[in-house]
């Protein structure tokens, strides 16, 4: 028989380990360097959610800035430039380059370290084995791998804001040729700099997207348990499966890009940097030739599949929650699964949406929006979906339901939002504006964050055998939902107002700013109630966190399928043994088997075999097959 | 190439399997001498003039694709592989194929001013 | 606790994971290299005429090279068509051939061809410089063919001072308007030991061949070396798969063993393949 090592394509000196079965693991192999999924995925859990804290703490400072620019930073702002150096707030006032830097690294940490691992790797470890009936991931040891990648890349991310000059100050999106000289020069390390360090990062965090995608794709497809077909995945399973093909085909450009970057710097070529470039009056001595479009075209094929790696995962968890919670099956499944396979087909043919302003023509733009709103179908039938099917349903209101029937108007403010944007025209004006931050925000935040909570009150029952606080988790919801939209909605009439994106005093300086009033305040001037709000939703986290800790020792015990759910991961014991399940599972009906009529229970888990009572619309077949 | 029996325990059907893999061998060694033999047509092609420069690119490009084309079907047995290979890998060939097409659609689409 | 199918086959996929797996690594490696190689044909569409250089690398041992890869295909082949037919000494022979081939393709590319272009120098000369040196560029003849002009100087940097640069110059400068030297050669002719003088003055750029040299440089050894990183890469595993711990996996599970020097097999074809595109768009083109 073979023994359980995993095949790869590296070196294998633990596979006689793997041999002794019955062996305890140390500590270090069973908690810190382990190849279990479900260990794996907290690991990402936590470390995403400890980096979702720290990019908004940095978003908070920046909102100061925005706020009352030029001001020293009450109380912190005497300790802030101890850690981040003294060129970064010199008496507590934030300096322009310190601002750059906060916003750039926010955007990177939100997106590269706090909501791809949290919702990708750190859920979909953890939850996709067990939904399938598998025994772990195919590539137990890759997996391991993929973490530590992540670890390293975003240790290196934080090391960036310790070495001279600072972090990244060149955006998220790093556009050359500001970021190709960005962090150079006398006060500079050549290779310890905050861009450069940057891109170093960038790709062990792709290298560990890379694994992990093969890890997903390969799983779903392989480790399927008996009976369990394609269409009776979960919605969660299929959101996955699709958020791990764009992560596999879309960063390698990126990485090519990253690395000519890298060469830039480093080894100055000028892959990216144009001849005849000027650098504060002084021609570069650089060879020239290079395309800074080229960078863009580069980053946005990836940059735009990303955008629904940011969300799919959030729509899977969604339609989980949705079903178990209104205790009838997701109404269209098969336009669910049709719409998320065309978004992921699509997303890829409509990055150039991104770069309206850099003087492409009429016909490469035409085909650009054409697909660009064609792509918004899909995702207005995946919305549409979930809002019927909460029609007709008995509708629980726990804390996982409230974030999920939140993230439905939410995210439909956020995607509608975009239509305009998808205009070329329309997009001249409002490129780089707050109109732009408001419409992804809405997205993103209240948004998948909105799904990522409710996935974390959710599945933590199966990962602790506890669940959080209900009353606390209200606590949690009702201020963040009312900030999220205190901060976000007037964003967008600052952006129509002409606000743009990344100024640094706020608009304080800029006439578009302060000349007309918007309800009653100036656009510089809403500045103040969205700050206010923004560290009061910082506040409205204490009390998640605090129950978050609390209820893994405290929190009340409950049994293996505390919310009456179908699916497979509730028929393993919470927390699951290595190997997951006592038997392995035998799947016999779809996912979403709620109310069915002829049943006491108003829910049918899919290990249930078929009684000849049950009125289904579709003959089972009479044996499970492996499909 | 096909799967083999599953660590069959039965010599015979394994001796027969082995068999059919002997006979890829030859396969395998006629196709390393084509793309040696490709490979110098290539350079030679290349001290050829065609006319432009592009026409040699293009004739370049075209016997490389052959011996890719070689080394996919045969060494990496993707002329016999299971569908969902086929699949996988053209998904990937149509995003790469945009990749190039559409950049080079957007880099040679600007406005002229009159 | 086992994972199941990684060695026997999934009834409906007909395919074991590792396989599943390296196809799925594979299609994001097309990914990767398209990503360099669409920076490769954009930066070359955009080059400024006579920025663009060609017969500058050194087609005999590029060939050689090549040859060496496809032949470690085969052999890489073979040792897997030996392991499924249960010969475990002939694997081996055919595996180290791999491997040496594969050290080699590195040794010749590290300590001789990269070598060789850092010695090189190169200097552009300012454009309204290029009618005082036309005795060493020839552009009033390659005006009149239609060629592109030529505006740099190539050689080795006998010496410099303040001023001026010494130049042992390429054939291509020395006798610029024999006819001959409009077309690469196969042979790469040697550096003549005719010295040019070159005023700084009159100098835009002047570089040994590194990757800051030119646009062309700068793609080159990055494409060769990210190539490279892969080449070593497979040679690592390969060297894994061959050393005596390898015996004891073949002893226990021979068709755990012969799956993964398929997938890894895999991989170094592809990496075989990466090269029969770079070495024309390269070295021929």
């Amino acid at each position: 028989m073979d023994s359980s090592a995993s095949v790869e394509t590296h070196h294998d000196p633990h596979s006689h380990a793997d041999e002794h079965e019955h062996h305890e693991l140390g500590f270090w192999r069973k908690y810190i360097f382990s190849t279990d999924h479900k260990v794996i995925g907290i690991q990402y859990g936590l470390c995403g959610l400890a980096f979702l804290f720290l990019g908004f703490c940095l978003m908070m400072m920046m909102r100061w800035q925005m706020a009352y620019p030029g001001q020293a930073l009450p109380v912190i702002g005497k300790f802030l430039p101890h850690i981040f150096g003294p060129g970064s707030m010199p008496d507590g006032k934030m300096t322009p380059d310190f601002y750059n830097s906060l916003g750039a690294m926010h955007g990177t940490i939100m997106i590269f370290l706090g909501v791809v691992p949290l919702a990708f790797a750190a859920f979909g470890n953890f939850v996709v084995p067990l939904q399938i009936g598998a025994p772990d991931m195919t590539f137990p040891k890759v997996n391991a791998a993929s973490f530590w990648a992540f670890a390293v890349g975003g240790a290196i991310m934080l090391i960036s804001f310790f070495v001279p000059g600072g972090a990244a100050k060149s955006g998220w999106t790093s556009y050359t040729p500001l970021a190709g000289i960005a962090d150079t020069g006398p006060g500079h390390n050549p290779v310890f700099n905050g861009q450069t360090l940057w891109l170093i990062g960038f790709i062990f965090l792709i290298t560990s997207s890379l694994l992990g995608a093969i890890n997903f794709i390969t799983t779903i497809i392989q480790l399927r348990a008996k009976g369990l077909t394609w269409m009776r995945l979960p919605f969660f399973v299929w959101a996955q499966f699709v958020t791990a093909f764009l992560l596999l085909l879309a960063f390698p450009p990126l990485e090519a890009a990253i690395v000519m970057q890298l060469m830039d710097r480093v080894a100055h070529t000028s892959f990216f940097l144009p001849s005849g470039l000027v650098v504060n009056g002084v021609p570069m001595s650089i060879s020239g030739g290079g395309s800074p479009i080229l960078w863009q075209h580069l980053f946005w094929f990836l940059g735009h599949p990303e955008v629904y790696v940011l969300i799919l995962p959030a729509f899977g968890i969604v339609a989980e929650i949705l079903a178990n919670n209104s205790r009838k099956p997701l109404w269209g499944y098969k336009s669910l699964v049709f719409s998320v396979l065309v978004i992921g087909f699509l997303s890829f043919i409509v990055w150039a949406h991104h770069m309206w302003l850099t003087g492409m023509g009429t016909a490469v733009s035409a085909f650009f929006q054409t697909t660009t709103l064609l792509i918004s179908i899909p995702s207005v039938i995946i919305l549409s979906a979930f809002f019927i099917s909460l029609w007709g349903g008995s509708i629980r209101f726990n804390v996982p339901m409230l974030f999920t029937i939140a993230f439905l108007p939410m995210f439909g403010i956020g995607g509608l939002t975009g239509i305009p944007l998808a205009f070329n025209s329309a997009d001249l004006y409002l490129h780089d504006t707050y109109y732009v931050i408001a419409h992804f925000h809405y997205i993103v935040a209240p948004g998948t964050i909105f799904g990522l909570f409710a996935g974390v009150y959710y599945w933590f029952p199966k990962a602790t055998g506890r669940k959080m606080s209900e009353f606390w988790g209200k606590v949690h919801f009702w201020p963040t939902l009312i900030c999220m939209n205190v901060i976000f909605l007037p964003m967008f009439l600052q952006g129509m107002a002409g606000m743009h994106r990344r100024w640094y005093d706020g608009g304080q300086g800029w006439g578009v700013a302060n000349e007309h009033t918007i309800w009653g305040l100036t656009g510089f001037q809403w500045n103040v109630p969205i700050s206010w709000a923004a560290w009061t939703m910082g506040l409205a986290q204490i009390p998640f966190i605090i129950n978050f800790f609390w209820s893994i020792k405290h929190g009340e015990k409950v049994n293996d399928n505390p919310w009456e759910a179908t699916t497979l991961e509730w028929t393993a014991p919470s927390p699951p043994p290595h190997g997951n399940f006592v038997t392995i599972p035998v799947a016999y009906r779809g996912p979403y088997e709620y109310s069915l009529p002829g049943r006491e229970r108003d829910f049918t888990m899919q290990n249930e075999p078929v009684e000849p009572t049950e009125r289904t619309r579709r003959k089972a077949p009479a044996e499970p097959v492996l499909a | 190439m096909n799967n083999p029996p599953d660590i069959s325990q039965d010599p015979k059907e394994y001796e027969e399997y082995a068999h059919g893999v002997q006979k890829h061998v030859r396969g395998y060694l006629m196709v390393g001498a084509l793309l040696l033999t490709f490979t110098a047509i290539t350079v030679a092609l290349s001290y050829v003039d065609f006319g432009t420069r592009k026409a040699n690119i293009g004739i370049a490009m075209l016997v490389a694709t052959a011996k890719a084309a070689a080394v996919a079907a045969v060494f990496m047995h993707l002329a016999a592989e299971k569908r969902l290979i086929y699949r996988i890998l053209i998904f990937t060939g149509f995003f790469v194929l945009g990749l190039f097409w559409l950049t080079f659609f957007a880099w040679f689409d600007y406005p002229t001013f009159h | 606790m086992e994972i199941p199918y990684t060695v026997s086959t999934r009834p409906d996929t007909g395919l074991w994971n590792a396989k599943v797996g390296i196809w799925l690594f594979l299609a994001s490696e097309v990914m990767l290299f398209g990503g360099l190689f669409s920076a490769y044909i954009f930066l070359r569409i955009d080059a400024a005429p006579g920025t663009w250089p060609h017969g500058l690398l050194n087609v005999p041992v590029g060939t050689m090279n090549t040859a060496i890869l496809i032949i470690s295909s085969v052999t890489v082949v073979l040792a897997w068509a030996a392991l499924k037919m249960r010969r475990y000494n002939a694997y081996w022979w055919y595996m180290l051939a791999t491997i040496t081939c594969g050290v080699i393709f590195l040794t010749v590319k590290l300590a001789y061809e990269w070598p060789q272009k850092f010695e090189h120098f190169g200097a552009f000369i300012k454009p309204d410089a290029l009618a005082k040196y036309e005795q060493y560029l020839g552009n009033e003849r390659r005006l009149e063919k239609g060629l592109e002009p030529r505006i740099q100087i190539t050689g080795h940097l006998h010496s410099q001072n303040a001023t001026e640069y010494e130049i042992a110059l390429d054939p291509v400068n020395a006798d610029p308007n024999n006819p001959a030297m409009d077309r690469p050669h196969f042979f790469p002719l040697p550096v003549t030991d005719k010295i040019a003088t070159v005023e700084k003055a009159d100098v835009q750029r002047a570089t040994m061949f590194l990757p800051t040299h030119s646009a062309y440089f700068a793609s080159y050894f990055t494409i060769t070396g990210l190539h490279g990183l892969h080449v070593l890469g497979g040679v690592l595993v390969f060297t894994y798969m061959w050393l005596p711990v390898s015996k004891k996996l073949y002893q226990r599970n021979p068709e755990h063993l012969a799956n993964r020097v398929e997938v890894s097999g895999l991989f170094w074809h592809f990496v075989d393949l990466i090269w029969i595109f770079v070495f024309p768009l390269f070295y021929l083109l």
